[in-house]
């Protein structure tokens, strides 16, 4: 039987606003499955975005949504969750929004080990502005203001979001749909700061400037250079040239969450 | 019982202020001169089951605010020019998205860091025209360290009303002095709490206009699934760009605050009945000014104060009443002349309108205001 998705779905907002092939979709459908592995209770359920196409996405889900401003989006949900430990929080949005304008508030909302799950939609380019390069825009690529290629480096997403203090830090990309639920399950389960970046592909603004003429060309590189990080340990670190890793890369249940730990100090402060 | 008094800084009294409105939530970063603030809020909110957290910067801060305010949490932040100029953009967040918040704002000198440590009050327009777009905007400009209590509470209970955020501002001079407060009791001032939504889950529309001017704001968590954007919006919150739909709720939005300026403005006067002259000034100018009447009347000249207490929306209509009675208005304040463009707007040329600025860092001293009524009349 096909899934139901339309039950998370609000009613009357579909069609979404994301071009045909476009990864988010992909990533949209993961995180309903996901929610409902989890049981979550939309009710009670805040799921928060920055500003881009894949920010758009909570607004297509029928929970507590919060589309906030460009970058902000763990900043916002920072304020959700302290003054609401009781509701689940879920972050998504892009890698611009997520690295570049939001950097900030994401290492310090994973420095701070605060419950929640941010699923980072990595399609490597701003797609909603038209394609100009991001953090995450690969050397040499091209962009819509790179167009002698891309000088600049990037951030690997996951290693920021290890450095910073998040306590689950994991990678998939949109060729590989099961295991996104899985790994968004795991994050929401996991008590504490949860990163699912998701690598995916935005065909229209990125894929074509780059010689992925389909979406299935990108699609294809994506899940080439997939290498799950069991078999990444007995590769070579010249194999690993250009690979990405995906899976569980880190987890910690020791750091304490910021929640519990604030609970302690308005027990402090109360005298007890 | 005697009243509980204590000797106060204007920031204290703030803090304190925030706390007997009910305030459960507070962002914020450092900075000079309100730290204050957030130093007392971090000791007091959580003895009353409240939260304070000091974010990465003052975007983070006020991204926080609006978060924490959406779950039912009275909110409130604190800052200075430099952090009030980064919590532009999510200002008119809270404006459009009509999310409930107190900012407050001890004014120092600038542009940019400017003087970290003097006063100033060169931040009075920006309060209304920080953020971009069209907006109504609630700024509140209290002068003494007991106005600064009273005047806290009004600004949550003008943001929980009207579903906005309000700003309070300061001069580092009043939020740094200290003076002696009188704790008002719980029930002597009144604390305005957010208006629930009358119907269920299911018919909710959290900007539907046939509620009100002021549609109720259920909170996240408390049952109620509904969607917040900072886009342009229709009444059950998701982004629309039908023409009809956008201009209603724009014009709803500002109209809520200006249909209701009787409500919501409040000012002092003192003298004013035969003045002939009249100073026109706010913060601690004004307790400058309220001096140089005194001494100008006891020299025979009939000088007045009119001091506002909200100073946005503007006080357009009275100020225009006491230039069409009076000869001039002095219009003093310690920047290069912001409020007096608003003020020289409504006198339409019904009496001379000059001005008395500082921009130096020293306070505005009542001789100076009293040099510039000579000179004008
Ligand atoms: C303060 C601010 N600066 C710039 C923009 C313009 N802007 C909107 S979306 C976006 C990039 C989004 O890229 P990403 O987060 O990677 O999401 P994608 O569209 O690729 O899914 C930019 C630069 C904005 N909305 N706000
Ligand atoms: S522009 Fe790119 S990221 Fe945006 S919807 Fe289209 S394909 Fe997706
Ligand atoms: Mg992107």
């Amino acid at each position: 039987m096909a899934y139901d998705y339309e039950k998370s779905i609000r009613p009357g907002k579909l069609p979404h606003i994301w071009c045909p092939g476009c990864g988010h979709g992909i990533v949209m459908k993961g995180l309903i499955r996901a929610m409902d592995t989890c049981g979550l209770d939309r009710k009670n359920t805040a799921i928060v975005s920055g500003i881009g196409c894949a920010s758009r996405l909570p607004g297509y889900l029928d929970a507590c949504t919060l589309h906030t401003a460009h970058g902000r989006a763990a900043a916002f949900a920072t304020g959700v969750k302290m003054a609401k430990p009781e509701m689940t929080v879920i972050c998504c949005g892009g890698d611009g929004d997520g690295t570049a304008i939001g950097g900030n508030h994401f290492i310090h909302a994973c420095r701070r080990n605060i419950d929640m799950t941010y699923v980072l939609m990595n399609n490597f380019i701003y797609g909603m502005t038209g394609g100009q390069f991001s953090p995450c825009t690969p050397t040499g690529a091209k962009a819509s203001t790179t167009p002698y290629g891309n000088p600049d480096p990037i951030f690997d997403i996951s290693k920021l979001a290890i450095g910073s203090g998040a306590t689950f830090v994991a990678r998939t990309t949109a060729a590989h749909p099961r295991e996104i639920d899985r790994l968004i399950v795991q994050g929401i389960q996991h008590k504490g700061m949860a990163v699912i970046e998701v690598l995916d592909d935005c065909p229209t603004t990125y894929g074509r400037r780059n010689k992925f003429r389909s979406v299935v060309d990108m699609m294809k590189h994506l899940k080439a250079n997939a290498v799950p990080i069991k078999a990444a340990a007995k590769m070579t670190a010249e194999q690993l040239e250009g690979k990405f890793l995906t899976g569980v890369l880190f987890q910690d249940t020791e750091k304490p969450e910021y929640c519990e730990m604030y609970a302690e100090v308005i027990k402090k402060a109360q005298g007890a | 019982m005697a009243k509980k008094v204590a000797l106060l800084q204007g920031n204290e009294a703030c803090a304190m202020g925030a706390v007997y409105a009910g305030a459960k939530f507070f962002g914020g970063y450092p900075i000079t001169p309100s730290t204050e603030v957030a130093e007392v809020l971090s000791k007091e909110l959580p003895k009353v089951g409240g939260k304070f957290i000091q974010m990465e910067d003052e975007i983070g801060a006020m991204a926080s605010v609006i978060g924490a305010s959406l779950t039912g949490a009275k909110s409130i932040t604190a800052t200075s020019g430099p952090g009030v100029s980064l919590k532009q953009e999510l200002i008119g967040y809270a404006c459009i998205a009509e999310v409930p918040c107190v900012i407050i704002n001890v004014m120092r000198g600038g542009p940019s860091t400017g003087m970290p440590t003097g006063p100033g009050q060169s931040d009075v327009m920006q309060a209304m025209w920080g953020t971009h777009g069209d907006h109504a905007a609630i700024a509140l400009v209290p002068n003494s360290c007991q106005e600064i209590f009273s005047e806290t509470v009004r600004a949550f209970n003008l943001a929980e009303k009207y579903r906005m955020p309000v700003q309070v501002l300061f001069d580092e001079i009043v939020g740094h002095m200290r003076e002696r407060i009188v704790f008002p009791e719980p029930g002597e001032l009144e604390v305005i709490d957010r208006e629930a939504p009358t119907e269920g889950p299911d018919t909710y529309k959290p900007y539907d206009a046939t509620k009100g001017q002021v549609p109720p704001l259920a909170s996240f968590g408390s049952g109620y699934k509904f969607h917040v954007t900072g886009l342009n919006k229709a009444d059950d919150g998701f982004p629309t760009t039908k023409a009809s739909l956008v201009d209603a709720e724009e014009r709803r939005q500002i109209a809520k605050v200006m249909d209701n300026v009787a409500d919501i403005e409040s000012n002092e006067e003192y003298l004013t009945e035969d003045a002939e002259v009249i100073i026109w000034a706010y913060g601690s100018t004004s307790r400058s000014a309220r001096y140089a009447v005194n001494e100008l009347r006891s020299q025979g000249i009939k000088a007045g104060l009119f001091r506002p207490i909200t100073l946005w929306p503007f006080p357009a209509k009275r100020t225009a009443q006491l230039a069409v009675q009076c000869k001039a208005i002095v219009v003093s304040e310690m920047n290069l002349g912001q409020m007096i463009y608003e003020v020289e707007r409504v006198a339409k040329g019904n009496c001379v309108v000059a001005g008395e600025f500082r921009v130096d860092g020293e306070p505005i001293n009542p001789g100076q205001i009293m040099k510039k009524v000579k000179e004008v009349i």
